[in-house]
């Protein structure tokens, strides 16, 4: 049954995005739980800088502060900037390749869920005795020696919400190899849908380590293994190792996606095809490239030696060229374009200087030498918050903006989305610039609290003070959901009017099966070649005909909702009897409905070309 | 798009892939007996005294990435057309986790 324009109650709704296949539905999902652990790791964020106001502060204590510190960076990386990417890349990929849906809508709900159980379980250590507190790193020698079960939460909720990226990046990979519409060759991609797939690629690499990392850590901590305890003949830098061969590819898993974000809003707003396209896709896939070749530079003052440091030095400096050769195609994209300033493109332009800082600090730290000095001081902490906030949330919200009348089929307030931007950028600015000169007057990252009369006053006052100003740009884009939702105007398929890539040739939202007729693509910007030809829709590569489209199912919950009880039961089977037996009910929960879902032929089901006639008759697609 | 591409009557080649398949099955015999006797020169080198670990090991490393290469294109139809994103992104993976070893074994030292 189509579902197509259907009035329905609370419960239906709720049933439907649970057990919800569609790519657009996922979106919102993702939306919606990246955005509440977004304003989570904003709100552990408030509480660092209120503790760090004023020197000698007691608004919390030094091992709350290990705790909220941890599950800011913990929270912000792998449950809040993660989701939101792969928010943007369901909303996007499927509809700007021309496609009905990915190649796997099972896999896709799957990976969700896995996601949000994750998170929700390394969460719950709040409430359970204490959150893991040794840094977003979770460094072994650390990591170990922590007394309370966070770590295990973190070992076990990472674990499964990890195994959730990898499905949802696997998805990606095989639903743009092989689901383009006729005539969208690889060199006629947008920009966004080659970063989403440069992005999967490096998931599928980065993230095996990882897991690997994970299981040993989840060995150490809770069934007497000891691969990171140099007592036992363990090596604690194996740990570090694991960790950042993912960690640095995951840097850029992160911002790439926001390089293809802001490749669209630049080319849509300039009215001008992006410069240099493919230099753009030769540099994104050389910067997924060289991502694995400079883990090291994380561990420089591990005692790695002279040779591994120059060479993880030069290496991770090579990285600056592709990087380099990006914000040219961006400024050259704007320079003689009919440049307009909406939201998304403020965020955009205010990216370029904001991420360029970011990049030459980096540089800076590459420089292996030096980095004896920067290494463990605010002046990192500044670096790798102008790279993901000024890159990644810039982008984010961008898109959000952006994306907004497509995903919901209601504009943001634009006055209000200056307002955030204008309020965000200045925050943004005030409170990490200043923590580049508090790194290099000697304060060290990850203390709770200092002292009076060693010059650090100022700096943290004023940083604090920042922080209080992205919080209201947060609180302001919030009210601007909430009017937009209530009051919003329901808007058209274009509703920039300088829509280039075939998302804004279907009606927002788009519907259920995405196209009526598969699109012919003729070009890079397919949608924009068909405008200039003065043509009201897409080219149709096929004739109108029945849609086969797949059903929803529940099983994606309940798999995952099994390895969330079996992670509890796991975590706890030292400390109570009825520890293993959860943990083996979980698994027989998860194993149980897998075996369901390998028994039970689904086929699908079929929208009419009758109901497809009409659907689009009223008012969806031109 | 997969639906698009059905042929119109599946009886027409029908000669063409009996013939087809009945030579990937004989690529697949052969591959199959030559990895079983592989198999068993591995156990021979292991257990043969005369060898010495310094031969044995690399030896049957060597045997196993023969296996492999068996294993891909013959049993998982690397050799057909249309393989081609497979092979870089498993080749892709290849040189990462090749580069990654050999940083540790030559610079990292760990």
């Amino acid at each position: 049954m189509s579902t197509l324009a259907r009035k329905k109650g609370v419960g239906a709704v709720i049933w439907d995005y649970l057990t919800t296949v569609d790519h657009k539905k996922i979106a919102i999902l993702y939306l919606i739980a990246g955005g509440i652990f977004f304003l989570l790791g904003g709100l552990e964020a408030m509480i660092i800088r209120i503790q760090l106001a004023v020197p000698n502060n007691d608004f919390i204590s030094a091992g709350f502060y290990n705790e909220v510190l941890t599950m800011h960076g913990t929270t912000m990386i792998f449950l809040a900037a993660m989701p939101l990417v792969f928010a943007m890349m369901n909303a996007v990929v499927p509809i700007q390749i021309g496609a009905r849906d990915v190649a796997f809508p099972f896999l896709n709900s799957l990976g969700f869920w896995l996601f949000f159980f994750g998170g929700v379980f390394l969460n719950l250590s709040w409430f359970l005795g204490g959150a893991p507190d040794a840094g977003w790193t979770s460094y072994a020698s650390l990591s170990l020696a922590s007394p309370t079960h966070g770590i295990d939460f973190y070992v076990l909720g990472l674990q499964i919400s990890g195994l959730g990226t990898l499905i949802g990046g696997i998805n990606f990979l095989v639903t743009i190899i092989n689901m383009r519409a006729p005539g969208m060759t690889y060199m006629r991609m947008p920009m966004f849908t080659w970063a989403t797939f440069v992005t999967s690629a490096l998931i599928l690499f980065a993230f095996p380590p990882l897991t690997v990392g994970l299981i040993f850590m989840m060995m150490d901590r809770l069934f007497g293994g000891n691969f990171f305890d140099p007592a036992l003949g363990g090596n604690t830098i194996i740990w570090e190792h694991l960790f950042w061969i993912f960690g640095h590819p995951e840097v850029y898993i992160l911002v790439l996606p926001a390089f293809g974000i802001f490749s669209e809003i630049f080319a849509t707003f300039s009215r001008k095809r992006l410069f240099g396209y493919s230099s753009m896709v030769f540099a994104t896939v050389l910067i997924g490239f060289l991502g694995f070749m400079v883990w090291a530079h994380h561990m420089f003052t591990v005692g790695l030696g002279p040779i591994a440091n120059a060479i993880f030095a030069v290496a991770t400096m090579a990285i600056a060229v592709p990087t380099g050769i990006k914000i040219f195609n961006w400024l050259f994209t704007m320079w003689g374009g009919s440049i307009r300033f909406t939201t998304p493109m403020m965020y955009a332009v205010a990216f370029i200087p904001s991420f360029v800082i970011g990049g030459v600090t980096g540089v800076m730290n590459a420089t292996a030498a030096a980095d004896y000095q920067y290494h463990d001081s605010y002046f990192v902490v500044a670096h790798f918050h102008y790279v993901i906030v000024g890159g990644v949330v810039f982008a984010l919200l961008a898109g959000a903006h952006y994306w907004w009348p497509k995903m919901f089929g209601k504009m943001l307030d634009e006055k209000l989305g200056k307002v955030t931007f204008w309020l965000f950028f200045i925050g943004f600015h005030l409170t990490f610039f200043i923590q580049h000169f508090l790194g290099l007057m000697g304060m060290p990252r990850r203390v709770f609290t200092f002292l009076p009369g060693q010059g650090f006053e100022t700096g943290n006052m004023i940083s604090t003070v920042g922080a209080f100003f992205m919080a209201a740009g947060t609180i302001v884009l919030l009210a601007n959901v909430v009017i937009t939702t209530v009051k919003g105007k329901r808007v058209g398929n274009d509703p920039w009017e300088d829509g280039r890539t075939l998302e804004w040739a279907v009606s927002s939202p788009a519907p259920e099966y995405n196209f009526a007729q598969t699109p012919l693509v003729r070009g890079l910007d397919a949608y924009w070649i068909e405008k200039m030809e003065g043509k009201k829709g897409l080219t149709p590569a096929e004739p109108l005909g029945d849609i086969h489209m797949p059903n929803p199912s529940i099983l994606p919950f309940v798999i995952s909702l099994g390895l969330f009880v079996a992670a509890f039961g796991f975590l706890f089977h030292q400390d109570h009897a009825w520890g293993t037996p959860v943990g083996i009910v979980g698994l027989l929960i998860t194993l149980g409905a897998m075996f369901f879902r390998s028994i039970i032929d689904d086929h699908g089901f079929h929208i009419h070309k009758e109901e497809v006639m009409e659907a689009e008759k009223k008012g969806a697609g031109a | 798009m997969a639906n698009h591409t059905h042929v119109q009557n599946p009886k027409v080649d029908v000669q063409y892939r009996r013939k087809k398949n009945a030579e990937e099955m004989k690529h697949q015999i052969i591959s199959f007996t030559l990895m079983i006797f592989l198999t068993l020169i591995a156990f021979f080198a292991v257990g043969y005294e005369g060898f010495s670990a310094w031969f044995a090991v690399p030896f049957i490393l060597l045997l196993a990435v023969v296996q492999v290469i068996f294993q891909l294109y013959y049993f998982m139809h690397m050799s057909h057309k249309g393989h081609e994103l497979p092979a870089l992104f498993l080749y892709g993976g290849v040189v990462v986790a090749f580069v990654t070893v050999w940083a540790f074994l030559t610079i990292v030292w760990i």
